[in-house]
């Protein structure tokens, strides 16, 4: 945006001094004028899915608002008392103050119960928004290079977003939290050797114990919280240093960002949607109940009520716990190996490792150092966006894992064969998913590259007058074709002997690494092809 | 077979008292002798309650033959499609078939609760009926079925005794090979507490000693609490806990989110 000259001109009005000298006071005192002038210029290209990591950010606003006020209220201590407030059903019962406090909060303090919805709804919307806003990340490529360690840093996030909600899904004490902190001590008892001093270090001694709200609490609200604030200032400094990505469109390039600054206009549009964010998310707390935690009642050791799951986030552990075939234990050494717990942890493991990592191996594999501005769409990286549905696939099964028995009652099934069914499907899915992506990707690629060459079917049919007829093809503008057009095309790796003369063995598996990724692929037209197709047209 | 017996006894005691169902038969005529005189009492129509009681027995062995014996056999015996009804008490047919479950409409995992097929006379005679050839539990008395125990025992002995299978909520469960736990919400209090006496389907029985009908009376009371009292909260999306809040959260949530974002950068026409 140029400031308009004829402005300077006009006398300033009183207001407009007192800015200007305010605004030099600060700068002379602190010289943000280079930091406004860098952030504030900082584009925002104009699609929808690059609004989702703001939604993450603007309930993790809220959920600091929120969590603030019910710290004002919550007792994060497992004193025994007799609960004495307004709810009929758990009058005189034992609980732990915590227990006790929410249920007050819940109950007898103006508000409290709303924050508590919001509290919890802006949790669930939190860790969803993450999700889907790396979902839009990994399908588009955003993650290449220059922006592998902005990845990293968002994988963290999502991992502390879920360490934050777990923690806070255990804090009030009640049966069904009480319940998931017992299957979380189950899983570090199985871990050999260490294991059962771990869930003593915990716990303070034998679970439940006494201590563990008090802990859960402080990493809850101090801890991870920093942490997690930390983690984003720099995934967004990261995010102005690198600039962001676009799609391919006409005047886009790899080395310019089309959109609107970040000062006035897009700050204004942001500032709107996280009301509107705020606001999606109250309208939800007012009107459905979540956690209702004086149904589950305060914990106690024996009870575990049906349909015991935890939030949405952790579903995927719970489902793979699930899904273990029954008897995978033994024992070596004098030691039992829970195979049953050490399986799960492996694979889940494995797998938010291999999240992690992803940039740089799929780097290592192409081999492709250059800087990636422009967003990949996501049918031109075939073999990328196949890996990417496997693993939705994969984590997906786990997840309707965790609600199998919820499934055999609402579909009427027994519960045996949703979880056989899950078995075969965590094996096979993966690999039927990786498939049909991969050949639906190229099918699409195919279609660009017709139309891009010859144009839309436009169904109009003429007879030419030596009496043939043809379909007329509607050619595409320019500004379409753009689209269709401009992207990378990559070869698979050749292996080339090192310095030494040698083929080593990584180069050889870099190489295989390198076909599988790019055998099958449809090159992008090129400029020739397409004056070529011109001339056959015309 | 019973009523035979009844009827013999009330001609000749001597000759039946040593008869094997002489017992049941005394402990009817007890129940229908206290039965009536308190009918007497309190019904203007006295003469024909008496005789009501005795026709009851009557209609219930014959509804019994034409809907039940093909599965329990015709002196409940049982047979290999079927268990056998002998000690099994009026409060288990009145539950079974009260709520629909009985007669079956096909053999599966569980009898189903669907339209009840009997109306209140019928199930009452064959309640009688089958409470007549031999001993079991009977149909509770309202006082245990008013819904004024207390609300934090009931709620506290449910989460214990019952949650694991039909859910903190009553919402419901999920057990194995197809079975399931029902919902408990809209279930009438005879029926809940018939339930807990005898233990329908692959529900556990719980006896007087394990649960005293006072503590029947309470978790009866809770689950009347739950049916009565809206939910503080809001909507409780069918009240499953995390799988539906999860699911509502990533499908109207930020379904609702998305299509605003999509909203936000439309490009204008």
């Amino acid at each position: 945006m140029t400031t308009t000259p004829t402005q300077d001109a006009q006398p300033k009005t009183r207001g407009q001094r007192f800015t200007g000298a305010a605004a030099n006071y600060i700068d002379e005192r602190t010289s943000i004028s280079g930091l406004v002038k860098e952030v504030g210029r900082k584009i925002f290209p104009d699609h929808w899915s690059f609004m989702l990591g703001e939604v993450a950010l603007y309930s993790f606003i809220v959920i600091l608002l929120s969590g603030t006020f019910l710290t004002f209220f919550f007792e994060a201590s497992m004193v025994e008392v007799h609960y004495e407030g307004s709810y009929a059903p758990l009058k005189g019962i034992e609980m732990s103050a915590a227990m006790a406090s929410t249920l007050d909060i819940s109950f007898d303090i103006r508000g409290g119960l709303l924050m508590r919805q919001v509290h919890h709804w802006a949790a669930l919307l939190f860790v969803a928004s993450i999700g889907l806003h790396m979902l839009r990340v990994y399908f588009t490529g955003a993650f290449r290079k220059p922006r592998e360690i902005n990845w990293f840093i968002g994988f963290v996030l999502f991992v502390l977003a879920m360490a934050e909600g777990f923690t806070g899904y255990s804090l009030p004490d009640d049966l069904l939290s009480g319940n998931g902190l017992r299957i979380i001590d189950g899983m570090v008892k199985g871990i050999p050797v260490i294991g059962t001093w771990i869930s003593y270090l915990l716990f303070g001694g034998e679970f439940p114990g006494i201590d563990i709200v008090s802990r859960l609490y402080i990493l809850h609200i101090m801890l991870l919280p920093a942490i997690i604030i930390a983690a984003i200032g720099i995934h967004m400094l990261l995010l102005v240093i690198n600039k962001h990505t676009q799609f391919a469109g006409p005047g886009r390039t790899n080395d310019n960002v089309v959109g609107s600054p970040v000062m006035p206009g897009f700050a204004a549009k942001a500032g709107g949607f996280f009301f509107i964010v705020f606001g999606v998310i109250t309208l939800i707390a007012s009107t459905f109940s979540i956690n209702p935690v004086w149904v589950y009642g305060p914990y106690d050791p024996s009870p575990v009520s049906a349909g015991t799951q935890p939030d949405w986030y952790i579903g995927f552990a719970d489902g793979a716990l699930r899904l273990v075939p029954p008897g995978w234990e033994t024992e070596w050494f004098g030691f039992t190996w829970s195979f049953n717990i050490i399986a799960p942890l492996v694979i889940l493991g494995l797998f938010i490792a291999i999240v992690a990592f992803y940039p740089f191996i799929e780097a290592w594999i192409t081999g492709d150092k250059r800087e990636h501005h422009i967003a990949d769409r996501p049918r031109n990286a075939p073999t990328r966006t196949a890996i990417g549905a496997a693993g939705v696939t994969f984590y997906a099964v786990l997840w309707a894992a965790a609600s199998s028995d919820l499934i055999a009652t609402h579909f009427k099934l027994s519960i045996e064969g949703v979880i056989h069914s899950c078995q075969a499907l965590l094996i096979f899915g993966p690999i039927i998913a990786y498939f049909i992506t991969k050949r639906v990707c190229l099918g699409l690629q195919k279609k660009d590259r017709e139309i891009a060459l010859h144009g839309y079917e436009s169904g109009r049919i003429v007879r030419l007058p030596h009496g043939e007829y043809i379909e007329v093809h509607e050619q595409l503008s320019e500004y379409e074709r753009w689209k269709l057009v401009s992207y990378t095309d990559y070869k698979p790796l050749m292996i080339r002997p090192n310095d030494q003369g040698r083929i080593t063995f990584g180069q050889r598996l870099r190489a295989s690494a390198s076909r599988w990724f790019f055998e099958d692929r449809i090159a992008p037209v090129s400029q020739q092809e397409i004056e070529q197709s011109k001339d056959e047209h015309h | 077979m019973a009523s035979k017996a009844a009827r013999a006894s009330g001609g000749s005691r001597s000759a039946g008292r040593r008869h094997p169902l002489a017992t049941v038969a005394l402990l009817l005529v007890g129940l229908l002798g206290t039965g009536g005189a308190y009918a007497l009492f309190t019904s203007s129509a006295t003469a024909e309650t008496s005789a009501s009681a005795e026709a009851l027995v009557e209609e219930g062995g014959k509804l019994f033959a034409a809907n039940c014996a093909t599965c329990h056999g015709l002196d409940l015996q049982g047979t290999t499609q079927g268990p056998t009804l002998i000690g099994v008490g009026a409060a288990a047919t009145d539950f079974q078939v009260g709520t629909g479950r009985m007669p079956m409409a096909i053999t599966g995992p569980q009898a189903e609760v669907k339209p009840v097929q009997f109306t209140e006379e019928q199930i009452q005679a064959l309640s009688v009926f089958v409470a007549a050839q031999g001993p079991g539990p009977a149909i509770p008395a309202d006082m245990y079925l008013t819904g004024k125990g207390d609300v934090s025992n009931g709620a506290e002995l449910f989460r214990i005794n019952c949650a694991m299978c039909h859910n903190v909520a009553g919402a419901g469960g999920a057990l194995t090979e197809g079975k399931y736990a029902p919902a408990l919400s809209g279930v009438t209090s005879k029926h809940v507490y018939e339930a807990m006496l005898t233990g329908p389907q692959n529900m556990p029985v719980f006896n007087d000693t394990n649960l005293t009908p006072e503590e029947k009376a309470d978790v009866i009371t809770y689950l009347k609490y739950l049916d009565e009292t809206p939910s503080v909260g809001g909507f409780t999306l069918g009240s499953l806990g995390p799988v539906s809040e999860g699911l509502f959260i990533w499908i109207f949530g930020l379904g609702a989110i998305v299509a605003i974002t999509v909203w936000l950068t439309a490009k204008s026409n």
